[in-house]
């Protein structure tokens, strides 16, 4: 009866969609989830009547459309929007509009400087030049640079050749644009604050790092790399909310024959002679499978589920030192009506964008220096939304509800556990930021539920409420993620893989790490395989 | 609100004043001899305002004629190729007319108003071709077009919307329904139609009242999130609809001067739309004669590898060039690259793989790239929307 050829712990975007691929395969495939809903941290839940929150993740771009349309999601119930443009509103009454019409965009910048309006297209040629490098591995499993395997030896001369085809200086521009931080980087194109500051939002968010912090740079182009409909770097909501992505992957799934368990909390991996053989719950009930993948991030994986006399020591060491720290919280918002901001007409268009009030990197850098000493942003940055602008499904008509993703957020408070007091404190500090910049923001707030690290991390199961499931720096990328050695899907115990966004190429709602753990596993088993491969770039 | 006056080359519509004032692009073409807008503000946005709010498209310029009296049904039976008594009264029929050589001149919607009254809204001009046919008839042909305004309501709000503005009960309307209502003192006609495959209505009024009806749909549908949609946004969701569009997926026969450039409704996968049980049409002898002896093309929807659009590419068959695209798109809804395609017979039958020879530019260098494609029975974009009755309120 409990007897399966792959059990998925974890009914996150990337479990479903591993489960997914296997399950097309032919496998008889189980995907196991603690809470009794599925989703993981791709989740739409209604908290308060007739509103729904995407309550963790709140927007699209990363989730790759190769799988979006293999899977067929659209027929099941997906429906991915784009939001157009945001806004950084400014301490003096002004703000930067980021207008998605080229032309609009350049005026708008222009009236802040023309010397940065003109450079934006050297900046966008040069950024686009970055994402060019990543995105046709996105869809592929990483190589490992210490093999000599024809396959890593193969990947790695393109990988390589892609860079020498650069010419130098451009060579040299990417060397330093991969460890550079963002402020630096944008330092090199613009003289305005808030451009630089709307701009450095991108690569600071889901990160414990600040805005001169080293490899920050690469963290912006993690957002800039994915695309709606082939606009590369635009954003879109899933129409009903993170969830219904969640939704549309379990009726793939289960169009394939997957079965979904939730209520069912995994105590541990059963191991047999080095062999993964099954699960066993919290409960006692054991489900036995040679397939064993895990969704958890790599500290839970390795640290939690596994048994350490399992795993070799370097593992368990190197799980113990991956950098996976908490940064940031969420406020979701019922609101009465729509909030209007100082400066912005309410009917402008970018009311429906990205919304953010750190006109400054100075202010930025200070919100982490509170990070650093181990409390949240007093000034903090956010990255806020109105999806009801855009998705009539979220609130009653007339009505808003409003995400706002708040950076910075220690995972412990001057080092010890987060109190409700504390997250009293960084809900307040939250509201007060938005309210200096929206006189009628604070009376139109029905409900409110806030997530510091605490709650993320014991809701959602992300250890220290990291977004990304590890930090996106160098030393964790590519052939480096999870941990060097262990970066193609595989752990040290024969049939155990890992699926997470803590492998390549990483958070953001990409479902690209269940997809290429997939290949992986078909591959061991001499299956055919069900993944697609990535589109041609162009 | 035609500026004649200055006799301008360009006419502008009546709700132009309004259009004008939402038109952030003030991006304009040409449609029909009317100024109308490309774009509002940005494609992508207006066509999800299609597939997830309400979006509102001016069709002023489309080309409207009443025929009625005694004859008005059979004037009809011969006209198009479908069984005209079969369109009820407050009903809408789908139509294609042909030349007597079982062409194809044009497709529209006939509206039945009456028991003897219809109104056929077309895109292509008709005066011409339907008054040689009025020959021997008893019937009145009217040329409506400037008398009769009209906006596209499309989108999963939009039966919310046109209810807050007065349309009683709109949700139990049918799909192709008509309804009637009264609008600042005018007849206002609803009808459950559009060109967008999405819930959607058209709403058609006199001029006169064209300002007030704008002003009023978008005060009702301020919180349903309706936008305007200009003509780019239009021909992406067309696409993904899998709907036809004349001078773009067919020449109209009576403008073609090359051999063997016209298509006959078989050729365009409309065969359904042929009635031979009438005993006499535009081209039943023709199209009868073709159905006996085989059609030359075939009228393929493609699902293509990849995402690039098969704009106007050459579809192959082995080494073999086997037919052209009309229409290209990646669909943002279903997620996939559709193409309409014309194929030479015997290919592209449901099932038949072909490939796509599209060619691309990026940064003045040309690409060729060699796309493996699909034919497939229907487009992958479905919305259960389109056709559930009550309409959903979003």
């Amino acid at each position: 009866m409990n007897q399966y050829d792959a059990i998925v712990i974890g009914a996150g975007h990337n479990g479903l969609t591993n489960g997914a691929y296997l399950a097309k395969a032919g496998l008889k495939v189980a995907v196991l989830e603690r809470n009794p809903y599925i989703g993981g941290a791709t989740v739409s839940r209604e908290l308060h009547k007739g509103w729904w929150y995407s309550n963790c993740s709140y927007v699209s771009s990363l989730l790759r459309p190769e799988i979006t349309r293999d899977l067929e999601l659209p027929r099941h119930g997906l429906q991915v929007v784009s939001f157009g443009g945001g806004a950084t509103f400014m301490r003096n009454g002004d703000h930067f509009g980021n207008y998605s019409d080229h032309d609009r965009h350049y005026r708008e910048m222009a009236r802040h400087s023309k010397r940065d309006a003109n450079a934006y297209d050297r900046y966008a040629a040069d950024t686009s030049l970055q994402t060019k490098l990543i995105r046709p591995y996105l869809m592929r499993t990483p190589p490992d640079p210490t093999s000599m395997k024809p396959r890593d030896l193969r990947d790695l001369l393109e990988f390589a050749r892609s860079f020498m085809d650069l010419g130098e200086e451009k060579l040299l521009d990417t060397i330093k644009f991969w460890t550079a931080s963002v402020g630096d980087y944008l330092h090199e194109y613009f003289e305005t604050d808030v451009i630089k500051a709307h701009m450095a939002g991108s690569g600071i968010i889901g990160t414990a790092l600040g805005v001169y912090s080293p490899g920050t740079a690469y963290v912006l182009l993690h957002h800039y790399m994915g695309d709606v409909d082939g606009n590369v770097g635009a954003w879109g909501f899933a129409r009903g909310g993170m969830g219904a992505i969640a939704d549309a992957l379990s009726k793939a799934f289960q169009s394939y024959g997957g079965e979904i368990i939730c209520d069912a909390n995994v105590d541990e991996i059963i191991v047999k002679n080095g062999q993964a053989a099954g699960v066993a719950l919290k409960d006692g009930t054991e489900y036995k499978a040679p397939i064993v993948v895990s969704n958890l991030d790599p500290k839970r994986t390795f640290l939690d589920i596994t048994n350490p006399s399992d795993l070799p020591k370097d593992v368990l060491k190197k799980a113990r030192n991956f950098k996976i720290r908490g940064s940031s919280g969420k406020l979701n918002i019922a609101l009465d009506g729509l909030p209007v901001f100082n400066g912005l007409d309410p009917r402008n268009r970018l009311m429906a964008g990205d919304l953010h009030f750190s006109d400054s990197l100075e202010r930025q850098e200070r919100a982490y220096d509170d990070w650093k000493a181990g409390t949240w942003s007093k000034d903090p940055y956010l990255d806020m939304m109105i999806p009801s602008l855009t998705d009539p499904t979220m609130a009653p008509p007339g009505k808003h509800m409003m995400s706002v993703f708040v950076q910075y957020a220690p995972p412990k408070v001057e080092g010890r556990e987060w109190t409700d007091e504390d997250k009293d404190g960084f809900e307040k500090s939250v509201i007060d930021q938005i309210s200096n910049y929206s006189p009628n923001f604070r009376d139109l707030i029905l409900h409110c539920e806030t997530r510091t690290p605490r709650e993320i991390e014991a809701e959602v199961g992300l250890t220290e409420g990291n977004i990304f499931m590890g930090e996106l720096t160098f030393d964790q990328l590519l052939f480096n993620r999870p941990f060097p050695g262990y970066a193609q899907y595989r752990s040290p115990i024969k049939g155990m893989y890992m699926c997470s966004s803590g492998t390549h190429p990483g958070g953001g709602v990409m479902a690209a790490p269940g997809a290429n753990a997939a290949r992986e596993i078909l591959a061991d088993l001499k299956r055919p395989n069900t993944v697609p491969g990535g589109y041609a770039d162009d | 609100m035609s500026d004649i006056s200055r006799d301008t080359m360009l006419l502008t519509t009546p709700f132009h004043s309004r259009v004008e004032a939402m038109c952030d692009l003030n991006d304009w073409g040409n449609w029909m001899g009317y100024t109308t807008p490309n774009a509002y503000f940005d494609v992508e946005l207006e066509y999800f305002a299609v597939r997830s709010t309400t979006g509102v498209f001016d069709l002023s310029p489309m080309n409207k004629y009443r025929v009625t009296g005694p004859d008005a049904q059979r004037y009809l039976d011969r006209l198009i190729t479908r069984d005209v008594s079969k369109i009820g009264i407050d009903r809408v029929g789908y139509a294609i007319w042909c030349d007597d050589n079982g062409q194809i001149m044009d497709d529209g919607t006939i509206f039945r108003l009456g028991e003897q009254d219809y109104r056929i809204c077309s895109y292509q001009r008709a005066d011409d071709w339907l008054a040689w046919n009025k020959l021997g008839f008893d019937v009145t042909i009217d040329n409506e077009s400037e008398a009769v305004a009209g906006l596209a309501v499309q989108g999963p709000t939009s039966c919310t919307v046109l209810t807050l503005l007065g349309c009683t009960d709109l949700n139990q309307l049918k799909p192709f329904g008509i309804a009637h209502y009264t609008f600042e003192g005018q007849p206002m006609m609803v009808s459950r139609t559009g060109f967008t495959g999405d819930l959607g209505y058209e709403v058609w009024v006199p001029p006169e009242t064209a300002e007030a009806l704008w002003d009023q749909l978008f005060d009702r549908g301020h919180d349903y999130l309706i936008k305007p949609i200009g003509s780019y946004a239009l021909e992406l969701a067309r696409i993904e609809a899998g709907f036809l569009q004349a001078n773009v997926d067919f020449m109209p026969a009576e403008e073609v001067v090359r051999v063997g450039r016209t298509r006959s409704p078989f050729e365009l996968g409309l065969g359904w739309l042929v009635d031979f049980s009438k005993p006499l049409f535009n081209g039943r002898a023709a199209l009868l004669k073709e159905q006996a002896n085989g059609s030359r093309y075939r009228f393929a929807m493609l699902d293509v590898e990849g995402n690039k659009p098969a704009e106007h590419s050459f579809i192959l068959k082995g080494d073999k060039q086997v037919g052209t695209v009309t229409s290209a798109a990646w669909c943002p809804t279903a997620k996939a690259n559709i193409a309409y395609a014309q194929i030479e017979m015997p290919h592209g039958a449901v099932g038949d793989e072909l490939v796509a020879e599209i060619y691309y530019q990026r940064e003045l260098h040309w690409t060729r790239l060699l796309a493996p494609c699909k034919v497939i029975d229907a487009p992958i974009f479905k919305s259960p929307k389109r056709w559930q009755t009550p309409a959903p309120p979003h």
